[in-house]
């Protein structure tokens, strides 16, 4: 679980914004999950040049909010849509 | 007339464009009776009905068939289904995906290729297509996805007869870069059920099939997702079929006919709604077919005082209707069915050494 990474959606995986239920979902293979805000709030972040440290450093100074809680929250989120290979990484 | 409490949008459709197919598979999943070429929507229908379905909550498309590269019009059909705004998912064998044409669905949109494997080695997989070249051909077609940069899912349907070679099968997933397998192993219903006796896979191919994905989870984790279903005859309890009957997906056949399953048609006393005389919605959310098994007030009293009522509803309709001749009846999979014992009795006299049988495969008549 490394802050250094740099995650990125890969392609066949993209945002959308579903206006009959008026939600975010990320759509992906055989996969439709429906986003809360905060979930929405990371993925918007990914632009494949910044690490998951950066953009928890980004998101902690928007909500004021500490930075050490704000990256692991963020490193969980995306090892688990990594799992479901939803995510991929620049780096890797 | 909508009941939201029972009935949400869909999720996912299933665009049925053809029944034609090259390949003869013995477990195919189209119904009895093929619609001919003739029958089938135009483009223009079909790109209405994937805007519908959009329009009312759709969010996937699976564009499958039949072989849907057997129409010519797929490129355009694809396009459509992205212009109103659905993720296109392709389902298909890759047999008459030129690399010109797998080009063009680049362009148009696809997001995601399924592509359908009957085995390992041409030998087994062009046996049980019942197409020689098939397995050559779809390799072929792969290798064009992973240059375009598809993201592919490999399908793999498993039976007795290839259900041994689940490692070597995850190995070619692997090796086509596949980022999803699915091992689904043949569910008797329509054709299938012609071939049982020949696909149905021992007991121990079963147990080992469940160990080897068990590993294979570990071992490809964050490289590639499984997605496993085992023969329910073997099972304790039925699948959630489609999550629920009428509470997740619909699926529109190559004329226009909207079925809360892909073989629902296998249950006579239900009837079915084109999209050339109602609308998707009013099909989904007022259809009798829909609101049939919709929910679980239907459901039997064995399955009402159920802890798993809610877990998979009664399981799968169709399977109680083919086994039970009852398709209001619990499926008889599961261990506290009245009828279980037709299952298990079908697999004591068919499970057996095989002798030179040899399969009943699914053509489509030559005069397409």
């Amino acid at each position: 679980m490394s802050s250094k990474r740099i995650p990125v959606l890969p392609r066949g995986v993209r945002l959308h914004f579903d206006k009959v239920r008026g939600q975010n979902v990320l759509l992906a293979p055989e996969r439709t999950l429906f986003l809360d805000d905060v979930g929405h709030r990371i993925l918007l972040e990914l632009d494949g040049q910044r690490s998951i440290a950066l953009i928890g450093q980004h998101l902690a100074a928007i909500y004021n909010a500490p930075e050490d809680a704000i990256t692991s929250d963020i490193n969980e989120f995306i090892d688990d849509l990594a799992d479901k290979r939803v995510i991929g990484f620049a780096d890797a | 007339m909508r009941d939201a409490a029972l009935a949400p949008p869909p999720i996912a459709m299933l665009a049925e464009l053809t029944h034609r197919c090259p390949l003869a598979c013995p477990y195919c999943s189209n119904p009895e009776e093929l619609i001919a070429r003739e029958k089938e929507l135009d483009t223009e229908t079909w790109i209405n009905v994937f805007r519908q379905a959009a329009e009312m909550g759709v969010l996937q498309v699976h564009i499958s068939g039949g072989e849907p590269a057997s129409r010519r019009d797929l490129v355009e059909l694809v396009k459509g289904a992205r212009d109103a705004g659905l993720y296109v998912n392709l389902i298909t064998s890759g047999v008459g995906l030129t690399d010109a044409r797998l080009e063009e669905l680049d362009k148009a949109g696809v997001d995601h290729i399924q592509l359908s494997v009957q085995g390992i080695t041409a030998k087994t997989a062009d046996w049980i297509g019942g197409y020689e070249g098939a397995f050559a051909r779809k390799m072929a077609v792969a290798d064009k996805i992973a240059e375009i940069g598809f993201p592919l899912t490999l399908n793999a349907v498993m039976h007795r007869h290839n259900l041994d070679d689940l490692p070597a099968t995850i190995e070619l997933a692997k090796r086509l870069g596949a980022r999803r397998i699915e091992i689904a192993c043949v569910q008797f219903q329509g054709w299938a059920l012609k071939n049982r006796s020949m696909l149905q896979p021992t007991r121990e191919q079963v147990d080992d099939a469940k160990r080897v994905v068990a590993r294979a989870r570990e071992e490809y984790r964050g490289t590639m997702v499984f997605d496993f279903v085992p023969p329910d005859y073997y099972a304790d309890f039925p699948k959630a079929c489609m999550g629920g009957w009428g509470s997740t997906g619909l699926n529109v056949t190559p004329d226009g006919r909207v079925l809360p399953c892909h073989a629902a048609e296998t249950i006579p006393s239900l009837t079915f709604q084109s999209v050339k005389d109602a609308s998707l919605a009013d099909i989904w959310y007022n259809g009798v077919a829909f609101s049939a098994f919709r929910g679980t007030d239907w459901l039997p009293d064995l399955c009402q005082s159920c802890d798993r009522r809610d877990v998979d509803f009664g399981g799968c309709r169709c399977q109680a209707m083919a086994v039970t001749g009852d398709a209001t009846a619990a499926d008889p999979v599961c261990r506290k069915s009245p009828h279980r014992h037709l299952v298990d009795e079908v697999l004591e006299a068919e499970v057996v050494p095989m002798g030179n049988k040899a399969f009943d495969y699914r053509k489509f008549p030559a005069n397409r």
